[in-house]
């Protein structure tokens, strides 16, 4: 068997290879997650629900959004919002903090960002369960189309891989990065129709332009819609949807594979 | 043809950036670039080195501190990609640069087997059958459900070295791991490097121990400020190397 060592054309040895590797990983990040908590993986249910509680309280309540089942509305777009905010920030830094190993042993470093996304997935399908929870406790009943929910999750996911590798290349060389993603974060949530519906801004032309570019906000209208309002959407937002997860995924993966060589010098 | 080589480097060439600031923020990086103040120095770590290592073959590589040896491993071993030149390896690489790397100090020393393992590219399934054999050789038998924070610096390289080497790799890379454990433990492991060796594998060595080179390698080579100082026979070189320190 001959092998060329630093040849790109193996990558998909190298995958099946490594393969155990990231499975290995996510559940690292799993036990060091819940270790030593007493109701351990629950977190991952509770925490939503909280978040629901306090933002309810607020937007539902005191600044009085108008919504029909505002705690539903809030926790379905949660949950694909933090599943995007956690998997990207914490996949930002997964180079740098991986340094120990890229220095000593060949390991294919998209692993890293893509164990981060992966593990993001896995605590997505948890708060699934607090989003269950909130419909059945409203009374509300999920529509029959709640059962193509894993099409925009895919969505979702490609675009959030193509965001980490693209943001955890670019830490590498500009470590602010690690500090101005939080404020980022912040504003991309306020683009995002989370916490208030898309109608309350009709009258402002200009930010409703800004939102409907956000990918986010079409991953979160497209599973609202299968699971609250009985809609599946159509051949266009599809499109649109794949598109943006495509595109961006392909611009992070060329800027993580052009940096990637240079890596080890960096870290 | 067969080939009967397990490693070429052909005129390989590694240059690092000696940035004298480094810069690690992107308001420095902009201000530098508009008033073009940036400077690299370059700084050569190996130079134009070429070297063939046959197969089944105990190279030594020795040389003062800082004259690329650990470099030269890790282009072997395809961690470092060279600046120029070509390198070729021919068969799996087991490294055993600086042990326990791929350990989390969280994780209890079973998890650990099993995650270091799979940074080697083992399966579960491979990992499942020598798991006995990997705490065997390691002796630590009643410590397997401790966390490794708690582990002493020797026992941690007990377990790398019993998991680094559970496999009969075609090539196999070692940089100074063998000066942790206690002396019966070195015993060991030399004795798991020799049989490795009869098993055909082509084993790299780096290592500060002439005694250790002269006694293990066939073959070494001299790394002088990045060059060739000195190839060839192993005895030959390390008696050179050791005359030129007098």
């Amino acid at each position: 068997m001959s092998k060329d060592t630093l040849n790109k054309a193996n990558f998909f040895s190298d995958m099946k290879k490594f393969m155990p590797l990231l499975k290995n990983l996510v559940s690292k990040d799993f036990k060091i997650k819940y270790r030593r908590s007493v109701l351990g993986v629950a977190w991952s249910v509770l925490n939503p629900l909280f978040t629901m509680l306090v933002i309810t309280t607020v937007f539902g309540k005191l600044l009085k959004i108008e919504v029909d089942n505002f705690a539903t509305y809030y926790i379905v777009g949660f949950a694909i919002w933090n599943f995007f905010s956690e998997a990207t920030s914490s996949s930002l830094s997964s180079i740098l903090s991986s340094a120990a190993l890229i220095k000593k042993v060949y390991i294919p470093k998209y692993i890293f960002p893509l164990e981060k996304c992966l593990f993001s997935l896995v605590n997505f399908f948890f708060t699934l369960i607090a989003v269950v929870i909130v419909m059945l406790f409203q009374g509300f009943v999920p529509s029959i189309t709640t059962i193509l929910f894993p099409i925009p999750v895919i969505y979702c996911f490609v675009f959030v891989c193509g965001v980490s590798l693209f943001l955890s290349a670019a830490t590498v060389y500009f470590r602010d990065i690690q500090h101005l993603y939080g404020v980022l974060l912040t504003i991309l949530m306020y683009l995002t129709p989370i916490i208030y519906p898309l109608e309350i801004l009709k009258d402002y032309k200009l930010v409703l332009r800004i939102v409907e570019l956000n990918p986010i906000t079409h991953y979160v209208e497209y599973f609202r819609g299968l699971v609250m309002y009985n809609h599946i959407p159509g051949l266009k937002e599809n499109l649109i949807c794949a598109g943006m997860a495509i595109g961006v995924f392909l611009i992070g993966a060329l800027v993580f594979k052009k940096a990637q060589r240079k890596f080890i010098l960096h870290i | 043809m067969i080939n009967e080589n397990a490693v070429e480097l052909r005129n390989v060439e590694m240059h690092f950036n000696m940035s004298k600031e480094k810069l690690e923020s992107l308001k420095e990086y902009f201000l530098k670039l508009v008033k073009r103040q940036l400077h690299y120095e370059d700084f050569v770590a190996v130079n134009d080195v070429s070297f063939d290592i046959k197969k089944g073959d105990v190279f030594g590589i020795v040389g003062l501190n800082g004259c690329g040896k650990s470099t030269t491993l890790k282009i072997i071993s395809g961690i470092l990609e060279p600046t120029k030149g070509t390198v070729k390896t021919y068969g799996t690489i087991a490294p055993l640069i600086e042990l326990g790397a791929g350990f989390d100090m969280d994780l209890t020393a079973r998890e650990n087997i099993y995650l270091n393992g799979s940074v080697l590219g083992y399966s579960k399934k491979f990992i499942d059958e020598k798991f006995q054999d990997i705490v065997d050789f390691s002796e630590m038998h009643e410590f397997l459900d401790v966390p490794m924070k708690n582990y002493s610096s020797g026992m941690v390289a007990r377990i790398a070295f019993a998991i680094a080497t559970v496999t009969t790799p075609d090539i196999l890379i070692v940089d100074e791991i063998l000066a942790v454990g206690d002396f019966l433990f070195q015993q060991k492991c030399e004795e798991r490097i020799n049989s490795m060796i009869n098993d055909d594998t082509t084993v790299i060595i780096v290592s500060h121990s002439i005694e250790q080179i002269e006694r293990l390698c066939k073959h070494c080579v001299w790394l002088e400020k990045g060059k060739i100082k000195m190839i060839g026979d192993a005895l030959e070189v390390c008696d050179a190397y050791k005359n030129s320190q007098r």
